[in-house]
């Protein structure tokens, strides 16, 4: 009724159209549209707007885009009296019109008579769809990239045809390439020609890009079903399988109305209160029915009395399943295009095993290297010198939060981490060599009272660091040009901290190499381990080596813990949290080998990670088997991976 | 302490005149229950309130778990940092009882109210729901198979730790293991414990944790005033029939063989001891003492969470013990007694502050850095502890030997027979 007020109305403008004010084109083709979506477009109803945006989208006028960017903008207003649309911005306490067709200027107008439109965002963002087509052929090639992230985000069947029309004219080789596989894509998903979809699937064996991926998956669902034969092209389900148990398999026999529903327990027990008399049901006292088989038997005397539904027994049940076939069928696509998804799907899922096991690998080594910093000082002052040092991982926490404070005073990041390294090193040095001047000289070998004293230091730095510090965790950042990763595809990819863990692990390894073989400290060092006595009679002083010593395993702790502080967060429990994974990797690799440490860090890391892989997203089990893995593996080497033979191994 | 040649021989007087120190210490525990039961609110004159007596009553197991620790440690010198784990696991078992229990009482009370008699199955999945929603779980796990059952809970305080540490210690002792690398072994083995438990999945509630535990099922008429004193009579009993258990343990040839691995393990092995069966005896003996002193703790603190098997758990045993001094089973207790009510008294924030004109010490924040740091003074310059300043008034001394060492454990206590 109203759109035939509206028509004629319509038909008045034009007919008057000479004598309005506004020289507006009345009849001008995308007005005429606007017209005959006039009342959805000013109702701004995200329900019924569909139509009205679908008009303009394919209405294949140019000026279509112009007006849909600019009803999104909130720049399209509605004349109260002709229903014209114009295009209008406020301007000097009235209105700045343009019309619609060509967007020409169109004078100034009183803004009483016109109506804004106001879409809201749901419409809104349906315009942003509908845009897209006309951003593809835009002239600026940013412009079509954001077109082509907005269809890889939220496709619609009706971009396949836009995207086709215009790969044409497309110049940019690297847009066209994207918009191809797009147009790859959308067609698996939106064609209606099925050689086309099979072809287009093909086309993609053995990428293992995301995208392919979810374009292809929603093609292979399957559903079951239930029939009297099984239909060309399913599968039959066997009942009584991991797939279908038998009591899955009947409660779908009743879904489908095929079989009578069975009786619950809770229908039983509901069944029976509703017919309680007095204190007895059926006949049967209530006060015994406290369990299932004297309930079933007071149900079945209902039931004969035609008072409740009969049970269904366990034979009638495998009756009616015996009566039914069970099959899978593809629901998701036609057959021949499942299969052909099918098809692509196993090849790509073989690929992604593959990629998923290098990526595996590239992370276990990530964590064995961290394992690995957090040992090699320890690899030093327990491997090389013996000393069961148990505040080694409040050292690691000293470092970081030497870090933490160094950033506080230098905002620059990368500076802040190049200064906080060898601060680090020098303040657990310090702490180091205080420690072994201190506590651990007066106890050289009585190792369970060096670990029960260096015990008693740890606990005092970990509360003194909470009294400093707080028991909130305070954030190393790290530089700007380590945050990312490193993506190899879809799959396999490393964040670049990771990478400068690993690198800084194998620095390490190389200092430790060089300073205990090529140096004359490391020679004294490995004199004073094996023989005080001897050293100190070739002149060496056994007391400053075992000092220096002591403080070079505990600085190397605070590089690392810098490191670990850049990855995971600073708390004053951040040391206690590696401690004895660190302890396992020594022991593990052989006390006194530096080798052996690598070769423990690395298979601790492969090993946590692979439970993880196994168990995921329980990170507290993989701890847990790991230590119990250590623990038997230590029965059958005790000694360590590399252990010391013949008379190194008795120091 | 007759010498060693003599032992069997037909002049050998009774065990509580050779070792004097156990009649005292029963005597002292005696006096002391008696009058924390005279003071107390259950059943005395109310001087003493019932949190104090839990308080009292809880150092009690402790003790207890101390005198495992030394036996372990101080006699046969394993420095085992997984004692505590054995007595959690004492915890766990009967908190899985007492919290079934006291659910099944919710339980059955809620649905008694029903039309119908629940039948066992409602009543079951009920409790499940109860005790399980905190995990997002309403079946039971199968560890909670007998956990309806006291008698084969009780059981399970006693079998659970000495199994696990029975097998634990084969597993350690027949490949050698020994010193620091079974420390940290130890160590491990209570890290992955704790960490298994505090999963959701574990089936024992995850960090929650058993709570409530305080309610003793078909005892809701009881006062936790006379609960608590009656908790602190058994912890009393318990502390004197494991010392008792412990002295004799330690007397004679068997705690002869136990200080001898303790100093010099090869040489015992060469004279035809089996160290290994020794050694995993007092093992599985201490650990099976610390479930049962576990069992007896969390009732009292009425709450158990995994954080209370964590390593640090284990290690504190260990300082009490070394401060208390090693190798006397009476140090181990002084050691426990002191130092943990010590540090109740410290973190319960009835410590006055110390005021340093320009910062307050606040023994809440700097307790735990005093126990370290005195904990390493001990270790430097008092290796005896405690125990060292009782040995002034006795003739216990230290046999002088001229600088040179007796074994690896100088700290413990050394027989007269080292004397020369």
């Amino acid at each position: 009724m109203l759109f035939m007020i509206q028509r004629a109305l319509l038909l008045l403008i034009i007919l008057m159209a000479p004598t309005l004010v506004s020289a507006q084109s009345a009849d001008a083709p995308i007005q005429l549209i606007l017209q005959s979506h006039s009342e959805a477009i000013v109702k701004s109803s995200r329900k019924t707007i569909g139509p009205a945006i679908d008009a303009l989208a394919q209405s294949g006028l140019p000026e279509a885009q112009v007006v849909l960017e600019r009803w999104q903008a909130k720049e399209m207003w509605v004349n109260k009296e002709s229903g014209l649309f114009v295009f209008a911005v406020k301007a000097n306490g009235g209105l700045q019109t343009f019309d619609v067709s060509d967007n020409s200027e169109t004078g100034i107008a009183d803004k009483k008579t016109f109506k804004q439109l106001k879409p809201n965002s749901g419409i809104r963002s349906m315009i942003a769809a509908a845009l897209v087509q006309f951003q593809l052929n835009d002239p600026i090639p940013e412009n079509r990239q954001t077109a082509l992230t907005a269809i890889e985000r939220d496709a619609q069947p009706s971009h396949l045809i836009a995207l086709r029309g215009s790969l044409e004219g497309e110049e940019d080789p690297a847009i066209r390439l994207r918009k191809t596989r797009l147009e790859r894509l959308l067609t698996i998903r939106f064609d209606e020609d099925e050689a086309a979809r099979i072809s287009a699937i093909e086309g993609f064996d053995g990428d293992l890009s995301v995208e392919v991926r979810a374009a292809l998956n929603p093609l292979i669902a399957t559903e079951i079903q239930v029939g009297e034969v099984v239909p060309e092209g399913s599968i039959p389900v066997e009942v009584g399988s991991d797939e279908l148990t038998e009591s899955q398999a009947y409660s779908f026999l009743v879904e489908n109305e095929l079989a009578p529903a069975t009786v619950s327990p809770q229908a039983v027990k509901e069944t029976l209160i509703a017919n309680i008399e007095g204190t007895a049901v059926a006949g049967i006292q209530v006060a015994t029915l406290d369990d299932v088989a004297a309930r079933e038997t007071a149900y079945k005397l209902l039931a004969q009395q035609g008072l409740a539904d009969p049970l269904v027994t366990n034979a009638q049940k495998a009756a009616e399943i015996e009566k039914h076939q069970f099959f899978r069928t593809y629901v998701g696509a036609s057959l021949p295009v499942a299969l052909a998804a099918q098809a692509a799907l196993d090849n790509i899922e073989t690929q992604v095993a593959l990629n998923r096991t290098a990526d595996l690998i590239l992370d276990a080594l990530s964590l064995g290297s961290i394992y690995f910093l957090a040992a090699i000082g320890l690899a030093i002052t327990f491997g090389v010198m013996g000393v069961i040092n148990m505040a080694h991982g409040e050292f690691i926490m000293m470092g970081a939060y030497t870090g933490y404070v160094v950033q506080l005073f230098i905002p620059d990041f990368t500076i802040s981490i190049l200064v906080a390294i060898p601060s680090a090193f020098l303040v657990t040095f310090s702490a180091g060599v205080a420690m072994e001047r201190l506590v651990i000289r007066w106890l050289y070998h009585r190792p369970l009272e060096t670990l029960l004293a260096t015990f008693g230091v740890s606990i005092a730095l970990q509360q003194l660091a909470k009294n400093i510090f707080g028991t909130q965790a305070r954030p190393l950042t790290a530089p700007a040009w380590l945050d990312g990763s490193f993506v190899i595809n879809d799959i396999v990819s490393i964040s670049y901290i990771r990478i400068a863990i690993f690198v800084l692990a194998l620095i390490f390894l190389a200092l430790f190499l060089f300073v205990m073989n090529r140096t004359r400290m490391g020679l004294e060092v490995r004199a004073v381990t094996q023989n005080p006595r001897m050293a100190a009679s070739m002149g060496i002083n056994p007391d400053k080596i075992n000092m220096l010593t002591f403080g070079f395993g505990s600085g190397i702790a605070g590089i690392a813990g810098v490191a670990i502080g850049l990855y995971a967060k600073v708390t004053s429990e951040m040391g206690s949290d590696y401690i004895v994974q660190s302890f396992m990797t020594v022991v593990v690799g052989g006390v006194g080998n530096i080798w052996g440490t690598l070769l423990g860090a690395t298979m601790v890391g492969t090993l946590q990670k692979g439970i993880e892989w196994l168990n995921p997203s329980n990170t507290l089990a993989a701890q847990t088997y790991m230590i119990l893995f250590i623990i038997l593996f230590i029965q059958f080497r005790p000694r360590g991976i590399i252990a010391l033979k013949g008379r190194a191994a008795e120091v | 302490m007759v010498d060693i040649t003599s032992a069997g021989a037909p002049t050998r007087k009774p065990f509580v005149m050779r070792y004097p120190s156990v009649a005292i210490f029963l005597a002292i525990l005696s006096l002391f229950t008696i009058c924390v039961t005279v003071l107390g609110e259950g059943f005395g004159i109310g001087v003493v309130s019932t949190s104090f007596i839990k308080t009292l009553g809880k150092t009690l197991c402790l003790c207890l778990a101390a005198l495992a620790m030394d036996l372990v440690w101080g006699y046969t010198g394993i420095l085992s940092l997984g004692h505590m784990a054995f007595f959690g696991i004492g915890g766990y078992a009967i908190g899985m009882w007492l919290m079934y229990a006291r659910t099944e009482v919710i339980v059955r009370e809620s649905l008694s109210a029903a039309a119908l008699p629940p039948t066992p199955q409602e009543i079951s999945d009920g409790i499940a729901t109860q005790i399980f929603g905190v995990v997002g779980a309403s079946e039971f796990p199968p560890v909670w198979a007998l956990a309806h059952s006291l008698p084969l809970q009780m059981a399970a305080i006693v079998i659970v730790p000495g199994l696990l540490a029975l097998v634990f210690g084969w597993l350690a002792f027949r490949s050698r293991v020994t010193g620091v690398y079974l420390s940290i072994l130890t160590q491990a083995m209570t890290l992955a414990l704790s960490l298994y438990l505090f999963q959701n999945d574990s089936g024992l509630r995850g960090n929650n944790g058993l709570s409530g535990l305080q309610n003793l099922p078909g005892l809701e008429a009881v006062p936790q005033s006379q609960i608590s004193i009656l908790f602190f009579w058994a912890s009393a009993l318990a502390l004197g029939l494991g010392y008792l258990l412990c002295a004799w343990v330690v007397s004679g040839k068997f705690g002869s063989v136990m200080r001898a691995i303790r100093d010099d393990e090869s040489r015992v092995r060469f004279l035809g001891y089996s160290v290994e069966a020794y050694k995993l005896f007092v093992f599985s003996f201490t650990a099976v003492i610390c479930g049962i002193a576990g069992a007896l703790y969390y009732p009292q603190a009425g709450i158990i969470n995994p954080a209370e098997v964590a390593p640090i758990a284990s290690i504190y045993l260990a300082v009490w013990v070394a401060i208390g001094g090693r190798g006397r089973l009476y140090g181990a207790v002084i050691g426990a007694a002191f130092v943990s009510l010590l540090s109740t008294w410290f973190t319960g924030g009835q410590a006055p502050d110390v005021s340093l004109g320009f910062f307050t010490i606040q023994w809440v924040d700097w307790w735990t850095i005093l126990l370290g740091l005195s904990f390493v003074a001990v270790t430097l310059f008092a290796p005896k502890g405690i125990g060292g300043l009782i040995d002034r008034f006795t003739e216990h001394r230290s046999p002088e030997r001229h600088g040179a060492d007796l074994g690896p454990d100088a700290g413990a206590l050394r027989e007269k027979e080292a004397l020369e």
